[in-house]
């Protein structure tokens, strides 16, 4: 049954998304024409705005990821295996907490904090410093805290599973804390920091409204959201860049095992 | 590969293709539209009728600018009908909104109500069953936003100017010009605050018309080439400055003005009130500058295939009675287009401040418009379209 689902539903509104990448929209009431057109494509490629959106998006996609795997392994190390039960649980909650909270209520949150007048600068002020909250840099912070959950979750499982004696065996054959962390740790997390990137860098790909809360850039999800009423067709086919992206990714995190670790 | 996996894979491919062909059909059947007609399915034929139906509707949904209805309790209780509204940010959006066949009616802005009506979204009015339509400003009516072929499509709503506001703590008082967004935006840079819709282009025109005559540039929105490229060329220097482009979203942008994040920029009456109105009050200032301006006209229409239509009906006579217009006018910062309301509004003066009865005053003026190929004047078909708009729209964004 399952598959049905998937197949009709998921599969089936992607494959109608596909397919009205192809039509033609009339110049004035900007209704959707069907004829098969390349235009659209054309329009995607040739544009030197949909490059370089496309660009800017699948960037800050990247370094949200960087910062979140960074961030999220020594908290997930701790949590796996430094804590105690008692702690460990608290901090499980902890960690799954700001994922109760509603999506919108964050960013808004984050806009508010971000402000001329918000608590950033009015810390920093002391400092002599000033910080433009509503730029690309603002958006970065504002990524990596909303996706930190869903980085170090995969990356905790993923260290929890490493049997002691692995560790203890690296230890025996006379190997020190350091060397036992590159040489049997880190190879055998880096799956589960595949698997939390591929939630990191899709939900930065696909996102629209945290991008239109704190920048006045645009990204790929704005451009669709901005464009998808007059030129429905150009945004359809402008939708395939991040799906042709995340595919890639898909794909090379199945090679680095991510799916096992999943 | 195992036959069960195999037998899926054939199950999922032949759904796959069922569910296509059933889009594709669906999508062919929607063409044949385009005929206008007064004939509303379901709707009476008598304003009795009409009431009567009205009362087994019991509700209408409309597609509105933020802050447009008004009345709705007194509204509910005259009519039974209760009134549930969306507010929409563009009058893009508003299409969309309309199109998904959700909505009665829509108070639509004239780049969405030409567009409407071509394409038999909206349906024409019989206003013999809307008797305030009588009051209406001879001077709205039947007007190319607003009527197709000599027939009336819906009713006035209202009409008003596109803003220059400012903080008055961060801007001269006697600031007259929108050079303050354009040439001379130096000391605000990063503080603007602009409008995210293609549209806009139309507010870099009429500043262009009037500090660069060499292009002759007559109406904002019937722009060739040389044109439109001079006013994108004014935008894409503008846009590092711009702290925040606003889609239509009030509250964004009322909280940006309140917190200081924006001290200039285009906007519209509604957060001009909303701010003077705050406790403490916002320092704002909202002037038409002497460039003139970019506004609109708006008109409440009815859905071709609305399934409340007797309901939608009474909306449209609802709000041009005196009462709601007053209300209207005052809570958005517009101007009435039924003159009994000025008696009403709690300002005596509300309609002299906002030129109600002031035809010179909205000259410099220039209701929003659908693009168009055709000048209409002797350039002939040169001129950029919605379309063209559109896409400059989204380079100038970056």
């Amino acid at each position: 049954m399952p598959v049905i689902w998937i197949a009709g539903i998921y599969f089936g509104s992607l494959c109608v998304l596909l397919l009205s990448a192809f039509w033609d929209t009339n110049p004035f009431t900007a209704e959707v024409v069907h004829e098969l057109t390349l235009d659209n494509f054309r329009t995607i490629f040739e544009r030197n705005v949909y490059r370089d959106v496309a660009w800017r998006t699948i960037r800050m996609a990247a370094l949200v990821t960087v910062a979140d795997a960074v961030l999220a392994f020594p908290i997930a190390y701790y949590m796996a295996r430094v804590a105690s039960p008692r702690t460990r649980n608290i901090l499980v909650v902890a960690v799954l907490m700001p994922l109760w909270a509603n999506y919108l209520v964050k960013a808004y949150a984050w806009r508010t904090m971000l402000s001329d007048g918000g608590v950033i600068n009015w810390a920093l002020a002391p400092l002599g410093l000033h910080f433009d909250g509503y730029s690309t840099v603002g958006l970065w912070l504002v990524f990596t805290y909303l996706w930190l959950p869903f980085m170090i979750l995969p990356i905790y499982a993923g260290l929890e599973r490493i049997p002691n004696s692995l560790l203890e065996a690296s230890a025996d054959l006379g190997g020190r804390s350091l060397r036992t962390f590159t040489r049997v740790v880190l190879p055998l997390a880096f799956p589960a920091v595949v698997a939390g990137s591929i939630f990191t860098f899709s939900l930065t790909l696909g996102d629209y409204i945290a991008p239109g809360l704190i920048t006045s850039e645009q990204f790929i999800g704005t451009v669709i959201y901005s464009i998808r009423g007059e030129a429905l067709p150009v945004a359809a086919a402008y939708s395939l860049v991040p799906i042709v992206v995340m595919v890639v990714y898909l794909l090379v995190a199945r090679r680095l095992r991510a799916f096992e670790s999943l | 590969m195992s036959k069960r996996y195999r037998a899926t894979r054939l199950a999922a491919l032949g759904l796959l293709v069922a569910s296509l062909s059933v889009v594709a059909a669906g999508c062919g059947g929607g063409d044949d539209e385009g005929s206008a007609s007064t004939e509303i399915e379901g709707l009476g034929s008598s304003l009795e009728e009409i009431q009567e139906m009205a009362r087994d509707e019991g509700q209408v949904n409309v597609v509105q600018w933020a802050g447009y209805a008004q009345l709705t309790d007194e509204f509910k209780t005259e009519t039974g009908c209760t009134v549930n509204t969306k507010d929409g940010g563009s009058s893009d959006d508003m299409i969309e909104l309309l199109q998904t066949g959700e909505y009665d009616g829509v108070s639509a802005s004239g780049n969405a109500s030409v567009r409407l009506m071509t394409t038999g979204d909206v349906a024409p009015i019989d206003a013999e069953f809307i008797p305030n339509y009588a009051d209406v400003q001879e001077g709205i009516k039947n007007q190319e936003y607003n009527s197709l072929d000599g027939e009336p499509y819906g009713v006035p709503h209202g009409r008003g100017p596109n803003y220059l506001m400012f903080r008055t703590d961060e801007v001269p008082e006697d600031t007259d010009s929108w050079s303050v967004i354009w040439d001379e935006s130096e000391p605000y840079n990063g503080k603007l605050s602009i409008y995210d819709d293609s549209i806009f282009i139309a507010d870099a025109a009429v500043y262009l018309k009037a500090t660069q005559p060499d292009l002759g540039i007559e109406d904002p929105y019937e722009l060739d080439e040389e044109q439109f490229n001079a006013a994108v060329d004014l935008l894409k220097q503008q846009a590092p400055n711009v702290g925040e482009y606003w889609p239509g979203d009030v509250a964004k942008q009322i909280g940006s003005y309140t917190n200081g994040d924006s001290v200039v920029g285009t906007t519209w009456p509604y957060q001009y009130v909303q701010l003077t109105a705050a406790d403490p009050p916002v320092p704002v200032k909202a002037i038409k500058p002497k460039e003139g301006t970019t506004g609109w006209s708006d008109t409440w229409m009815i859905y071709s295939q609305a399934a409340n239509p007797n309901c939608m009906y009474l909306w449209m006579n609802h709000m041009i009675s005196p009462e709601a217009q007053a209300a209207v006018a005052e809570g958005f910062g517009e101007a009435p287009v039924n003159l009994k309301a000025c008696e009403l509004t709690k300002n005596a003066n509300h309609c002299d401040e906002y030129h109600a009865d002031d035809e010179a005053w909205w000259d410099d003026v220039y209701y929003w418009t659908t693009p168009t190929a055709d000048c209409g004047d002797d350039r002939g078909e040169v001129c950029k379209t919605q379309e063209d708009w559109e896409a400059a729209w989204t380079e100038i964004r970056g």
